[in-house]
């Protein structure tokens, strides 16, 4: 008994452990998010969030349902790996309300280099150009049509 | 090509049905995405690579990346002759103004596109705290932006340099492989832009994805290898000089 | 920035007050060990210090979560490392074991040390001090031989749980940093060994510089018998740290794999002033060649003193460098290994040089406020005695 009561200081502190030990499980219980585990060792509600983000870029599917006709033409030609955003801009806002919203087109010079300028790391046979030689001074699209950009007999003015 | 009004009225619904499945929400809870349906990678190309930055432009526009920092971005090497191991790198800016035209002095030049790895066995979701950067069932890595601490671990332990601290978020942040597009049946935003089909995303549980043929015919290599750590961007004609 | 690094590197993300938290926390492991040299080992000759190593400790590690909070980027959700930590997350589980130090084994320690003080002091002082002891003796004023048997004893069992505790609170800081494959600065099986035992160099340092400063201020004279020893053991924990680090570096110039080249040329350049001059030059050969000398000739006690207390103070400034250069230097090379960064550091900002500053002084505060209501000291006699040496 004596043993005891000389120890009772111990038990005392004990408590105070316990105590806080409950006080963390209350707090873990209630403050840890309820999604957290759903999929996984993360928030599940993170996935919606993520995926809720609304588009900019519509994709090139969604201009071709209205613009059949270029991208048939663009089908056909040297552009036809290029998606149409990829000049134009992303264009989600335009394809959700087409009138109101009208696509900018960049402009030509910068646009057409920024793939075509001369540049010893690009791969060999793909077409690149000293822009000024070539061009005498006319814009790019004076002989290359952008949606079908190959040199056609007569293009050349 | 401008439309008449009846021509508009006409192709309207056909658009609004093109555009409603691109406006679906819930990875969980859409019916037209499972995500246990899909394992997501993704191919580069640099056989195709023209260096133009249409990746990390439209990645920037898509996602809102604060100038300065890259959700992807483009490398110019050049190795002369047997240097290897000691490859002339730069990346103004990430690429994403194109590059400067660069000195004719021979030896091999060519562009590397790099990009989160979504690796199976990332490093970055070992080291979290707290969970907040996690791979999802469909095998993105994300971070959660409403839990993360910003304590930046995962941005140290990421091999690849792919992470960056958001300046206005203060959480991590990197590339999401366009988690909200994909989810939707469209492609990443980089990818969408690429001129060239230099990237192109995989789905590797999709047995009609051409990723698979291609992965049989074709030299493929993953960026650092000896860290094992399960990266799914994978490159055709990857030179040895790449870091 | 210099050659190519990849464009996410070039900013850094881990600032001065990531530096400061291994140093804090290496301190306090230090100190505990130091104390733990009495308690379980029985070095009588350390006495003097035991309270005051446990104090010390006890400081430091009250302000070692402080850099890490101005750190994080939402500080407001720290909470979350406790709500859901990340089991293969050292880090995660460093706030857990950080936790256990704190709690189950320097307070309860330092409670059953002081036990028998904090009850007399409880029934003896008024108002909010006397408040203040009245709920440190959580209602028992049982102060009995018997009770006090029993403080030691479980003491003792605390103190040997401690060790292993210190050792874990250290080394795990070491291995959030060895563990990082992608960093081969840091990357190292070594790392927590390196850590653990600068740690200890740094505590041991720190406690010998305190003991001598408040023996200076108490006006009191210093038990000689106790600094050698101190100086004994901080020369033979420095042997082995040296030796750790000497293996370390042999074994990458040795192997000098891929990474070697840039980091070779990284310490030449970006950390010669730091690591190279303040960290091996004064911070480690210079205190170990003083204590060596003390070890094979006598030198008068005002000699000894002298150079202790320049072997301490340089030992403790050498640390601070190494954890400089390991946490500043794993980010100023690229992953590429191809380029260097530089850090900027600010001096206003939440992460600069003002704060750090201020966080290294606040633990001596905290020290001050711990010595006034925890005395590590009886009461002196009025007699002031001369700190002169002679011998």
């Amino acid at each position: 008994m004596a043993e005891f009561k000389d120890s009772a200081h111990l038990i005392r502190l004990a408590g105070v452990f316990l105590l806080g030990l409950v006080l963390f499980v209350v707090l873990q219980r209630t403050m840890t998010p309820r999604s957290f585990g759903r999929y996984g060792p993360f928030r599940g509600d993170a996935l919606a969030e993520i995926s809720a983000r609304p588009v900019a870029y519509a994709g090139h599917e969604v201009c071709e349902t209205c613009h059949s006709d270029e991208a048939a033409l663009k089908a056909s030609g040297a552009h036809k790996t290029v998606n149409c955003e990829s000049c134009h801009g992303p264009l989600a806002k335009h394809a959700d309300d087409p009138g109101t919203v009208q696509p900018v087109l960049p402009d030509v010079a910068t646009l057409c280099l920024r793939c075509h300028s001369k540049n010893i790391a690009k791969p060999k046979g793909f077409p690149q150009t000293d822009a000024k030689p070539n061009s005498g001074g006319k814009p790019c699209d004076a002989c290359h049509k952008p949606h079908s950009p190959g040199l056609q007999a007569g293009d050349k003015k | 090509m401008t439309l008449n009004r009846r021509q508009i009225l006409l192709l309207l619904p056909a658009a609004t049905v093109a555009w409603e499945y691109v406006l679906a929400g819930n990875p969980d809870e859409s019916p037209n995405y499972k995500m246990s349906e899909h394992w997501w990678g993704m191919l580069i190309d640099i056989t195709k690579c023209i260096g133009c930055g249409s990746c990390v432009r439209a990645c920037a526009m898509e996602n809102d990346v604060p100038e300065g920092y890259f959700r992807t971005w483009i490398e110019r090497y050049h190795v002369s002759d047997w240097h290897i191991e000691a490859p002339e790198v730069d990346s103004p800016n990430g690429g994403k103004d194109g590059f400067p035209p660069g000195k004719e002095e021979g030896g091999k030049n060519f562009f590397v596109p790099k990009m989160c790895n979504h690796c199976v066995d990332s490093p970055c979701s070992q080291v979290c705290p707290v969970g907040a950067t996690f791979h999802t069932p469909d095998g993105v890595v994300l971070v959660d932006y409403n839990y993360c601490l910003g304590c930046r671990y995962c941005i140290q332990a990421c091999p690849y340099g792919c992470r960056f601290f958001h300046p206005k978020k203060h959480t991590a942040d990197k590339c999401t492989l366009c988690y909200h597009r994909i989810t939707k049946g469209l492609t990443t935003a980089c990818c969408e832009a690429c001129p060239t089909g230099a990237r192109q995303l995989a789905d590797l549980k999709n047995p009609n994805d051409p990723i698979h043929a291609f992965l049989k015919t074709h030299s493929v290599q993953v960026l650092k290898p000896h860290l094992a750590t399960g990266s799914k961007l994978y490159y055709n004609s990857l030179d040895g000089s790449v870091r | 920035m210099e050659g190519f690094m990849y464009p996410n590197e070039v900013e850094l993300q881990w600032s001065i007050l990531i530096v400061l938290y291994p140093f804090l926390t290496g301190l306090v492991a230090g100190a505990f060990i130091l104390a733990s040299l009495e308690r379980v080992f029985r070095v009588e000759e350390v006495k003097p210090t035991y309270r005051l190593a446990l104090l010390t400790a006890l400081a430091f590690l009250i302000v070692a979560p402080l850099p890490l909070q101005l750190h994080l980027g939402h500080p407001e959700r720290s909470l979350e490392m406790y709500l859901t930590p990340h089991r293969a997350s050292a880090m995660a589980m460093f706030g857990f074991v950080y936790l256990w130090y704190l709690m189950a084994v320097l307070v309860v320690e330092i409670w059953l040390d002081y036990r028998r003080d904090i009850v007399r002091l409880a029934q003896s002082s008024r108002g909010a001090k006397g408040l203040l002891y009245r709920a440190l003796t959580l209602g028992s004023y049982n102060i009995s031989p018997g009770a006090l048997r029993i403080d030691d004893r479980v003491g003792w069992i605390i103190t040997l749980i401690g060790i292993p505790s210190a050792f874990l609170l250290h080394g795990y800081v070491g291995f959030i940093f060895g563990s990082v494959k992608a960093n081969p600065w840091w990357s190292t099986p070594l790392m927590p060994v390196v850590f653990l035992f600068s740690a200890m160099v740094s505590g041991i340092a720190l406690v010998l510089l305190m003991y001598m400063i408040t023996c200076r201020m108490r006006r009191v004279a210093i038990d000689m018998r106790c600094l050698d020893t101190i100086a004994k053991y901080l020369f033979y924990t420095f042997v082995i740290d040296f030796s750790l680090e000497m293996l370390d570096l042999i074994h990458r110039i040795y192997e000098a794999d891929e990474s070697f080249r840039s980091l070779d040329f990284m310490v030449h350049t970006r950390l010669f002033l730091s690591q190279i001059m303040i960290q091996i030059i004064l911070g480690t050969l210079t205190p170990l060649a003083l204590l060596s000398l003390s070890q094979l000739f006598r030198f008068s006690v005002a000699a000894r003193r002298r150079i202790y207390a320049t072997a301490a103070f340089l030992t403790i400034v050498g640390i601070f460098a190494m954890r400089w250069n390991v946490v500043i230097g794993g980010q100023l090379f690229s992953k590429s290994f191809l380029g260097y960064t530089t850090y900027k550091m600010d001096i206003v900002t939440r992460e600069g040089l003002l704060p750090a500053v201020a966080l290294m002084i606040l633990p001596f505060v905290i020290l001050y406020v711990l010595i006034k209501i925890l005395p590590p000291w009886q009461a002196e006699s009025s007699v002031v005695v001369e700190a002169h040496g002679d011998d």
